[in-house]
């Protein structure tokens, strides 16, 4: 069940909005539109839905419309047509004292000059929100020093808000929001008017405070690499269309549209693209207690390799084994290969991303084993070759004359 | 060569204007008379020194020491010239009539802010209002309030609202737009919305409103004397009438004291506002 489900939802702009309707409808272009009504289409029959709990990045450059279409959400803008429902509320009908209920108790929202009030104090610009619902005195102010502790401002309560920088101020605006207990945070571009540094640890820390608080979060960025770092799906816009939903890798390795590839070539991959998407799975692989040194060791003949994975025979992640191992304990007349399994080494889980392995090509040497993170069972393997190409962004057209059957021979 | 003489229009609507709203002015002329008198009683029941303490202690608490000091010589030399009793009549005056004028002004301002229609509406009759020579409101007023205090507050009001309606409507349409939506996107209502957040943001700039309908006040009071308003205005008067230079100046000067300690007391409650804001 979605939490929030946007149907049809168009916004123009212009006085003949209902004759540039019309004319949506029959087919015709913006700039069509434009000409004939001089009416802007800013949001274009937007349809799609946010899961409870889902962290929803919508990404666009400025002019695509992102603002808008969150404004729509909460009716700061009234959509020109289309829906928005809530759970199983229609927010576009509801009258204004309804739609004030929504906002206090549904919907709350960061924004990004903040918007906090400059002749009140921390806490009072926190506890805002309640006040307007008129909750008593001292309970607001209680949960606002709550929340105020939550987003790390403990000890600025009574400061005035202009005289904090501003990282700490927008840490307010998230504050304020948080203290009306929202099932839905709408976040419009938060982070851009901070500094690179700031934003980085504030991304961090809502993506850890998401981690506790669960909240469905729409949130606007024009930043690609923003949206990727924090969404758990993107919708990418493009004057007033939405013309990708996906998650971060699947928009990444597979963008449907040259506006999207040209956006995801600058994107930094390595902290996207897991270590599933890249194994290679069904290796060669030595069974310990079923292949014997002998077994081994043709099976490495077979394959040209002179390292292999050792597994249990319910395919346990051992370590691996290696050649000159194998040969040595050969000519001390052991004929199971459990003494020469080396078992020292740095595994990876499926998500584990290629930013995080890069480290273990050092340690290993060789290829990283991705086992499962419960069964510790081996699901392949992640080919040195694979990290390098991922991380120096080359493709893999690019890598001549090794097609990915035959990696495995190069990589173990 | 024929004139078109607007004025016998105007003249037949102000003498209909009488005819039939006579019971009208008369409650409006005792309403505005009790808050005068009552007002002028208040400013005249202490002992003068009482008052001007009172004053030079408001000024120390509002503004600096130049100030207080200015206040204590200069309302000590009003009392020393013989001319207490008329300024407190034109204080008194002064302040009922910058009070009504506000009590009308700002909201007439907030609706002007939040209506483009009254906006439109609103702003040439503010123009209209302040540059028509402010002696040809004493006509009607004496038509519809006979001679005295009241009619001479009348004027007053007429005369020093704009800058309050102007300053109130500039002060609420300059809270940037990014506190309004955040403010409207928590769920406020209009009227949450316009006391928690538009009206504390724009008193800075409603108070400089304030002060500007104050010192308009003053100004007009003086002229008001010609239909017997009565205060300092009427010792100038009378300078002129008997051509006594020293009378003249005397009233005069008395207005100028009067005037800088008002503007200094009323315009530092604007920027000490501003100050602490940005502190």
């Amino acid at each position: 069940m979605s939490k929030i489900k946007i149907e049809d939802l168009t916004l123009i702009f212009g006085k003949e909005k209902e004759e540039a309707l019309s004319l949506l409808k029959e087919g015709k272009s913006k700039a069509e539109i434009l000409e004939q009504t001089g009416c802007t289409i800013a949001v274009k029959e937007a349809n799609f839905e946010i899961e409870k709990g889902e962290f929803f990045v919508i990404m666009g450059l400025s002019g695509s419309g992102k603002s808008s279409l969150l404004r729509c959400l909460n009716r700061l803008i009234e959509p020109t047509s289309g829906k928005v429902v809530l759970d199983q509320l229609n927010i576009t009908s509801l009258k204004d004292k309804e739609l004030q209920g929504v906002r206090h108790k549904e919907m709350a929202m960061v924004f990004q000059k903040f918007g906090l009030l400059p002749h009140r104090s921390v806490v009072e610009n926190v506890a805002f929100g309640l006040e307007l619902q008129q909750v008593p005195e001292e309970e607001r102010e209680e949960k606002a020093k709550t929340v105020i502790e939550l987003v790390g401002l403990k000890g600025y309560e009574n400061q005035p808000t202009d005289a904090l920088s501003g990282g700490m101020q927008q840490r307010v605006g998230l504050a304020r929001a948080l203290a009306n207990e929202p099932e839905i945070l709408l976040m419009d571009e938060a982070f851009s008017a901070l500094d690179p540094l700031i934003r980085a640890q504030m991304q961090e820390e809502l993506i850890d405070l998401q981690k506790t608080m669960h909240k469905t979060i729409v949130f606007i960025t024009h930043d690609l690499d923003e949206a990727i770092r924090l969404g758990d799906r993107i919708a990418i816009m493009k004057d007033g269309e939405i013309i990708q939903i996906g998650t971060p890798e699947e928009i990444l390795t597979n963008p449907t549209t040259d506006y999207v590839s040209s956006f995801v070539e600058k994107v930094d991959r390595k902290s996207i693209i897991t270590a599933a998407s890249l194994m290679f799975e069904k290796p060669t692989v030595a069974i310990a207690g079923k292949d014997g040194v002998e077994g081994s060791l043709r099976k490495m003949r077979v394959s040209g390799l002179t390292t292999l994975p050792a597994v249990s025979v319910d395919k346990e992640f051992l370590g691996f084994v290696y050649l000159r191992d194998l040969l040595e304990i050969k000519s001390k007349s052991h004929h199971v290969i459990a003494k020469a399994i080396r078992s020292d080494i740095p595994v990876a889980y499926p998500e584990t991303t290629v930013e995080q392995m890069l480290p273990f090509i050092a340690e290993n040497g060789r290829a990283v084993p991705v086992v499962d993170r419960e069964t510790n069972k081996l699901l392949g393997i992640v080919a040195q070759t694979s990290l390098l190409i991922e991380t120096t962004g080359t493709s893999w057209e690019n890598v001549t004359g090794n097609a990915i059957d035959h990696l495995q021979n190069e990589i173990i | 060569m024929t004139h078109i003489h607007i004025g016998n229009y105007i003249e037949d609507f102000i003498n209909w204007l009488t005819r039939h709203f006579a019971p009208l002015f008369d409650i409006i002329k005792l309403a505005v008379e009790s808050v005068v008198n009552s007002v002028e009683s208040i400013l005249m029941f202490p002992p003068f020194f009482v008052v001007i303490l009172l004053i030079a202690f408001l000024a120390w608490k509002r503004t600096g020491l130049g100030v207080t000091i200015l206040t204590l010589a200069g309302l000590t030399l009003i009392w020393a010239m013989g001319y207490w009793e008329q300024t407190m009549s034109t204080l008194a005056l002064i302040l009922s009539s910058a009070f009504m004028a506000l009590l009308m002004g700002v909201p007439l301002g907030i609706w002007a802010a939040k209506k483009p229609l009254a906006k439109k509406v609103i702003r040439p009759v503010l123009d209209f209002m302040q540059t028509m020579p402010a002696f040809v409101y004493l006509i009607p007023a004496v038509l519809f309030f006979g001679l005295g205090k009241v009619p001479g507050a009348f004027a007053t009001i007429i005369f020093a609202m704009p800058p309050a309606v102007r300053l109130t409507t500039l002060g609420i349409s300059q809270v940037p737009e990014d506190i309004v939506e955040a403010t409207r996107s928590f769920g406020a209502s209009p009227r949450q919305l316009l006391f928690k957040v538009e009206l504390p943001l724009a008193l800075p700039t409603i108070l400089a409103g304030v002060n500007q309908t104050i010192m308009m006040a003053l100004s007009m009071v003086v002229i008001s004397a010609m239909i017997a308003a009565g205060g300092l205005g009427e010792t100038v008067l009378k300078g002129i009438t008997q051509l006594k230079i020293g009378l003249g100046f005397e009233g005069g000067i008395s207005v100028v004291i009067l005037a800088i300690i008002l503007d200094r007391i009323t315009q530092s409650f604007g920027t000490n506002r501003k100050k602490a804001l940005h502190s």
